[in-house]
């Protein structure tokens, strides 16, 4: 297997006396959906502000394509290809759903200018259309930012709500205008903090297809979600946090028979998605 | 050793001890409502005044007059404080608490300008007991300077008392750390508010009464500033810690001491000394500003609470709008319909409308608070005094431009609170220490007492000339603005205003906007200033761009602009006119004078319910009542968490998400812990 695109070394987040995130290795691979889960407070979203530089870790490392970034800053690492949503909501409320998307796609030419795109920027715009697959990078200068964001509203699905206010929108459509946002920056490694939540079946179904298309763009995906079967389903790897610290990772078939998660979480009984799913919907 | 004695045992700690009285006043305030109440000073000062009214005036013996102020009208003042305003600020944005408590602080000045009307006579508050010494060490010590310290002692241990030992006070600490947890565990947070109010009022009116007799001048400006000297003491407490607050007074009235040393012995020679000697007066803005600096600051900031509504009109509405504003104009300044005093006031108010327009591209649109615009005003007319129009021109705008960025720098990371505080520092030593009475540089002297004569633009000096080159100028920014506001630089100000911690994440380096934004702010802030200056032709000077003295002071007029709207331009085309015409309604009908004086505090207080200004109101109700098929009615939005949880105003996205991994809010988290590990 080639190396992994993200890289976490015995990362700790310690606040105060409380130790959010305890020691956690953690690897994403290009190309695959890797799932992060566990009860709220685990510490999946505090390791997404490590990995995304808005919180600094208190000891550990980080590796992004093979490159120490534990020192970068945010925007920085944003700008070397790190994507994310938000799980509460950080949509620019008082811009439509189309200015946040065209807010990223102008702000990484902004920064772009001199960079080279990579192979998993040709091939998320050959997802939208806008290029052939077997266009080379010579054919971007001529996407206008316009089309560009158009394109990718397509993509996510939501051009009907493009000229909506983003704070009137619903959860789910909210999360999607993240989504399109993030991916505005054409980013190597993507970061969805419960992109699910606020979606129904059919919404679910739809953007399952979505992250598959993404994944195959050759774009890195860690995914934080509670909806466990989604996970299982999706992931090729699912990594189990609990009280900051990582408790298995594996195969969502290993984890599933995993005793360290199957004696946390469901006492002596085997583990099954629809228990899981039935303990989340409980709590 | 004895005058070394005096100056930093008697005078240091007699200033120290008031201000750890005021400070404590503040602090108790903010940590129990997380309102910051900028008009503390103010409060302070008006029952300063009223004690000199009752004992002074009226006749009254000392102790009544005291009891009155400071068990009856003191708590009175915080209980009609708490119900009437804070309390409906409890959910309030930072943004709206700071422009609602200034403009109570201005309400306040200008009431007590009125009750009490300033130049014909000099009021002198005695000290207690005056004359009378105690000896100590052998050194004649004032009983006023014992009673300030037996004071600030006593209120240092019945805080500590109250706040610890006593039910209340169990009960006001709970409230501080979560209102909702504290009002579950049977606290009433709404009685808890009154008594922290009346409280922080009542230290804030003693602190007033024991300094108002030892400063230089006893006026209602003079004892509100003040209060910058508690928030300096506050601030090294990080308005939360009494005990570091009372070492913050200790601070800061030793810093005050040894400049008045160095001055007074001639340390350092004939230069030091005069340096010192200025600085005196900037002692605790400087302490502030050195605080803010080293204060740690909060990370990078989630979303914005507020919701902004206000209009995004195209460039080509606002340009049919400005061709109107240049023409209307032009009717006002030939057709003669309008006398010369007005006209001459309606150009100020043009030029001031320029500097409102600064607020529009800063806070407006980037949310960043300034307090400072008017200083930046006054930077550009001093430039182009100094070196003439146009040149000077350029020039001023050029060096505002620079020193707007130099002043962003260190308060590149400070949120709202903090950032209007520095900004107000900072404009507080500009108008003392740069351009002010006690300007370090003696060649502005013609300027720092308003005595300066700035002259046109070469061919265009007649009134007629000027009067439109200030109103195209204002025109061509609200055009610049909306070109800005529709374009990409605009919607990254919007989206960084909307949610910093978003804009990192798609690559957004959050210092060189602020940057960006704060220079280009202060150039149009200048611009405003220098055509200010030319406007006015003579009589120019510091009362023109002070903060709270002189005709036209500059924090009603931030007040006037935010109420206005400063989320579109709209807003500073009727505010800069409306902002001068105020007092000039005053003369015209009497009657009026006093409530058009009031006007801008008031407005500013009653802004608590329209965070969007009245222009953005009008707009938005117009808007909602055509819903068109683009754009349908929204649907209602789920809430994805709870909506507020801290004690003070919304919690940001990180704070929600740092509480969540504090408290393990649970997914099956019960059955993990009572499950066999």
């Amino acid at each position: 297997m080639s190396e992994p695109l993200l890289e976490l070394q015995e990362v700790t987040v310690r606040f105060g006396g409380h130790v959010a995130v305890d020691s956690v290795d953690l690897s994403v691979d290009p190309g695959t959906i890797t799932g992060l889960i566990g009860p709220n407070g685990a510490g999946k979203t505090t390791t997404f502000n490590v990995i995304t530089g808005l919180q600094a870790p208190t000891t550990g490392h980080l590796h992004f394509g093979g490159k120490d970034i534990t020192r970068a800053r945010a925007h920085r690492r944003a700008q070397a290809g790190i994507g994310r949503t938000f799980q509460r909501l950080e949509v620019f409320g008082s811009l439509t759903a189309r200015e946040n998307v065209l807010v990223g796609v102008e702000l990484r030419r902004r920064w772009g200018r001199r960079a080279k795109p990579t192979p998993v920027a040709l091939a998320l715009l050959a997802e939208t259309g806008l290029i052939q697959p077997s266009s080379g990078p010579e054919v971007l200068g001529g996407i206008l930012a316009r089309e560009e964001t158009d394109a990718l509203l397509d993509l996510v699905g939501i051009s009907h709500v493009a000229n909506t206010r983003a704070d009137e929108l619903p959860t789910g459509l909210a999360r999607l205008v993240e989504l399109a946002r993030a991916l505005a920056t054409r980013p190597r490694l993507l970061l969805l903090d419960e992109p699910a939540s606020g979606q129904d079946e059919s919404e679910t179904e739809a953007f399952a297809q979505l992250l598959v298309r993404l994944a195959g763009t050759g774009m890195g995906i860690l995914l934080v979600e509670h909806d466990v079967p989604l996970v299982m389903q999706l992931c090729s790897k699912v990594c189990v946090l609990d009280f900051g610290s990582v408790l298995a990772t594996g195969t969502p078939a290993e984890v599933q028979a995993d005793k360290a998660v199957i004696d946390a979480y469901l006492g002596a009984e085997p583990v099954s998605a629809e228990a899981i799913e039935h303990l989340d919907a409980g709590a | 050793m004895e005058t070394f004695f005096q100056f930093f045992i008697v005078f240091a700690l007699q200033a120290a001890g008031i201000y750890a009285v005021a400070a404590s006043g503040l602090v108790v305030t903010y940590a129990t409502s997380g309102v910051f109440n900028f008009a503390h000073g103010a409060i302070g000062m008006f029952c300063a005044f009223s004690y000199w009214e009752l004992s002074q005036n009226r006749g009254w013996p000392s102790w009544i007059a005291l009891v009155v102020v400071l068990f009856v009208e003191a708590p009175l003042i915080g209980l009609v404080l708490d119900r009437v305003i804070m309390r409906r600020l409890a959910d309030a944005s930072t943004i709206t608490t700071i422009v609602v408590t200034i403009g109570l602080l201005v309400a306040f000045v200008q009431l007590a300008g009125m009750i009490w009307p300033q130049g014909s006579t000099t009021r002198v508050l005695p000290e207690f007991f005056v004359g009378d010494t105690v000896k100590v060490f052998g050194i004649n010590v004032s009983y006023h300077a014992v009673i300030v310290l037996i004071t600030a002692i006593l209120v240092a241990v019945v805080l500590r008392v109250l706040l610890y030992e006593t039910r209340l006070g169990v009960a006001m600490r709970a409230v501080v750390d979560n209102r909702e947890l504290g009002a579950l565990n049977g606290v009433h947070p709404d009685r808890i508010s009154s008594v922290s109010w009346m409280l922080g009022s009542m230290l804030a009116a003693l602190a007033g009464v024991l300094i108002a007799p030892i400063l230089p001048q006893f006026t209602p400006v003079a004892l509100t500033l003040l209060v910058i000297s508690a928030y300096a003491a506050a601030m090294v407490g990080r308005l939360r810690s009494l005990p570091l607050t009372f070492l913050g007074a200790v601070i800061l009235g030793e810093f005050e001491s040894l400049l008045n040393w160095i001055d007074t012995k001639g340390i350092g020679g004939h230069t030091v000394a005069d340096v010192a000697n200025d600085l005196q007066t900037s002692a605790p803005v400087i302490l502030l500003f050195v605080v803010l600096i080293l204060l740690p600051q909060d990370r990078v900031a989630g979303r914005s609470s507020r919701r902004y509504n206000a209009p995004t009109p195209s460039l080509r509405t606002m340009a049919m709008a400005m061709v109107a504003y240049v023409a209307g104009a032009y009717v006002i300044a030939q057709s003669g319909w309008v006398s010369k005093t007005t006209v001459d006031q309606l150009g100020v108010g043009i030029a001031l409308g320029i500097v409102m327009l600064s607020l529009v591209l800063l806070t407006g649109y980037g949310g960043q608070v300034s307090l400072a615009q008017p200083g930046f005003a006054g930077i550009g007319a001093l430039v182009v005094w100094k070196m003439g129009p146009v040149g000077g021109l350029v020039a001023g705008v050029v060096i505002c431009a620079a020193v707007g960025v130099l002043v962003a720098l260190p308060a590149l990371k400070m949120r709202d609170l903090y950032l209007a505080l520095s900004t107000m520092a900072f404009a507080l030593f500009l108008e003392t220490n740069i351009y002010g009475e006690n300007a370090l540089f003696k060649q502005f002297l013609p300027f720092s007492v308003g005595n300066a004569s700035v002259r046109r633009i070469p061919g265009l000096e007649g009134d007629t000339a000027f009067f439109m080159v200030m109103a195209v100028a204002f025109a061509l920014i609200v055009l610049l603005l909306t070109v800005i506001r529709n374009g990409s630089f605009g919607r990254r100000l919007q989206a960084m205003r909307d949610s910093p911690s978003a804009c990192v994440t798609l690559g957004l380096d959050l210092t060189a906007t602020k940057l960006q934004a704060f220079g280009l702010a202060a150039a149009i802030a200048g611009l405003g200033g220098a055509l200010l200056a030319m406007w006015k032709e003579t009589s120019v000077g510091v009362a023109d761009f002070s903060l709270l003295k002189g005709p036209l002071p500059g924090l009603p007029l931030v007040l006037v602009a935010v109420v206005f709207g400063i989320t579109t331009a709209f807003g500073a085309v009727i505010g800069g006119p409306v902002f001068v015409l105020l007092p000039l309604i005053g003369t015209w009908y009497p009657a009026l004078e006093n409530i058009m004086n009031l006007a801008p505090g008031l407005a500013g207080i009653g802004l608590g319910q329209n965070p969007d200004g009245a222009v953005g109101q009008v707009a938005e109700s117009f808007a909602r009542d055509e819903p068109s098929a683009d754009h349908p009615p929204p649907p209602p939005r789920v809430p994805v968490v709870p909506e507020r949880v801290g004690a003070a105003g919304r919690p940001t996205a990180e704070e929600i998400r740092e509480l969540d991994d504090v408290l393990g809010l649970s997914w099956g988290r019960c059955e993990t812990k009572a499950a066999p590990r």
